[in-house]
């Protein structure tokens, strides 16, 4: 049952009329499913900022949050949860927030005729219509911290560094899936470029396991340095990924392959003196 | 229709491609490349590609004829300056380009090509330079 204009304003009557009892319970059920984690000021604070904002809305004629009169609602709302998202809340936790309007409300509502309990249905819509964007908010906040943390971890975990003149390694750490090879390919051929580098070491020391399809990363990275005129060496390879390699059949051809970075390093360098000479 | 220079630098002709390589560019190319060889009587090539976005299958493959029609000619082809993107455009298409050389830089294609005029010339006549002697030991 949407919210008409009448009932509307009626509720943003009894918003203004019944502020402080209203933000009272309200507070205290919001402080009741946070358990202490904000202060009681704070919450307060949050609270009578969105009776605010509800009071604005509905002042306004909005029957619906879609329209421009409950714009500010919006934005209260989306801040609020962002907010909490930040903080580490729960959906649960944050919804929570708006719901206890609800019962705040119930309880400032007097008489109990039909007509009543119309309005307060129709109210009740509304509420559950900025709960809703709230939770919708809040999942995108998430979202977007999920996605700036990967982006983070992606760039923390594929340094190049230049060991010697013309000597690149890029220490591969954790799994390498499908995207972070490529970051990896991308990075390493970059900085045989821009170094001007014409060996590169792959240490794969702190990767923890090689199936099939690691090896077919790591091949084709080798492939395309190989077309941009630089040699790959494959370092840090255990023992037991060493079995590992051999029992699935990967062959690295002509590739060179070094047990230690050290090793490869050396090779590197006797390469680079016999090219110099 | 575009043609791409080719410069003579001692012995060594160089080719730089800084227009997109059309099908007609690249066989032009092939041709002169060709003539160029014969008429200069050079014993090495470097085509560098540093400007070129896109290599796709049928410049891949010219590339690799040039390399093979050199060779006929006594001349060793380079190919340098290829661009990470296109590395890994052509990795992805399973273009690896066999039988063709490549190096980072015109500056490591000429080393590459003096290196290995250097050991050619001292598997034709025996006990060359002095110096010379010495750089084999270390590269064998």
């Amino acid at each position: 049952m949407a919210l008409g204009p009448e009932e509307a304003y009626r509720f943003a009557a009894l918003l203004e009329e019944e502020q402080e009892a209203l933000v009272g319970a309200w507070t205290d059920r919001v402080a009741l499913s946070l358990r202490g984690r904000l202060s009681r000021a704070e919450l307060e604070r949050q609270t009578s900022e969105l009776r605010k904002g509800f009071h604005a809305a509905l002042a306004g004629g909005s029957s619906d949050l879609g329209q421009e009169s409950a714009a500010e609602l919006r934005a209260q709302l989306s801040e609020l949860s962002g907010a909490r998202a930040r903080q580490g809340f729960s959906a649960t936790e944050t919804a929570v927030s708006v719901f206890a309007l609800k019962e705040a409300m119930l309880a400032v509502l007097h008489g109990d005729d039909a007509a009543n309990l119309r309005d307060y249905v129709a109210f009740s819509g509304f509420v559950d219509e900025a709960a809703l964007f709230t939770f919708d908010s809040y999942v995108h906040a998430r979202e977007g911290l999920i996605a700036d943390q990967a982006e983070q971890l992606l760039e923390l975990s594929t340094p190049v560094v230049k060991l010697w003149e013309g000597v690149v390694a890029v220490p591969l750490v954790g799994t390498l899936d499908s995207a972070r090879a490529q970051v990896v390919m991308e990075r390493l051929l970059q900085t045989l470029v821009d170094t001007g580098s014409p060996y590169a070491i792959i240490d794969i020391t702190g990767v923890p396991a090689v199936d099939t399809q690691v090896a077919q990363h790591i091949l084709k990275t080798v492939v395309a340095a190989r077309l941009m005129g630089a040699d790959c060496i494959i370092s840090g390879i255990r023992p037991q990924i060493a079995q590992t390699i051999v029992a699935l059949g990967i062959e690295f051809g002509d590739i060179a392959t070094k047990a230690s970075l050290a090793d490869a390093l050396r090779y590197a360098l006797n390469k680079t003196r016999t090219r110099e000479s | 229709m575009d043609r791409v220079p080719i410069l003579k630098i001692g012995d060594i002709l160089l080719v730089s491609i800084q227009i997109d390589m059309e099908d007609q560019v690249a066989l032009q190319l092939q041709e002169d490349l060709a003539d160029r060889i014969v008429a200069t009587g050079c014993h090495g090539v470097i085509i560098d590609i540093s400007a070129l976005d896109i290599v796709d299958s049928f410049v891949g493959r010219t590339l690799a004829t040039i390399a093979s029609i050199s060779r006929v000619l006594d001349a060793e082809t380079v190919v340098v300056g290829m661009r990470p993107a296109v590395a890994i455009t052509l990795v992805e298409l399973g273009l690896s380009l066999p039988g063709i050389r490549t190096a980072l830089n015109v500056e490591w294609g000429m080393e590459l090509l003096a290196q290995e005029r250097f050991t050619l010339d001292l598997g034709d006549e025996e006990g060359g330079p002095e110096e010379a002697g010495t750089s084999t030991v270390s590269a064998s």
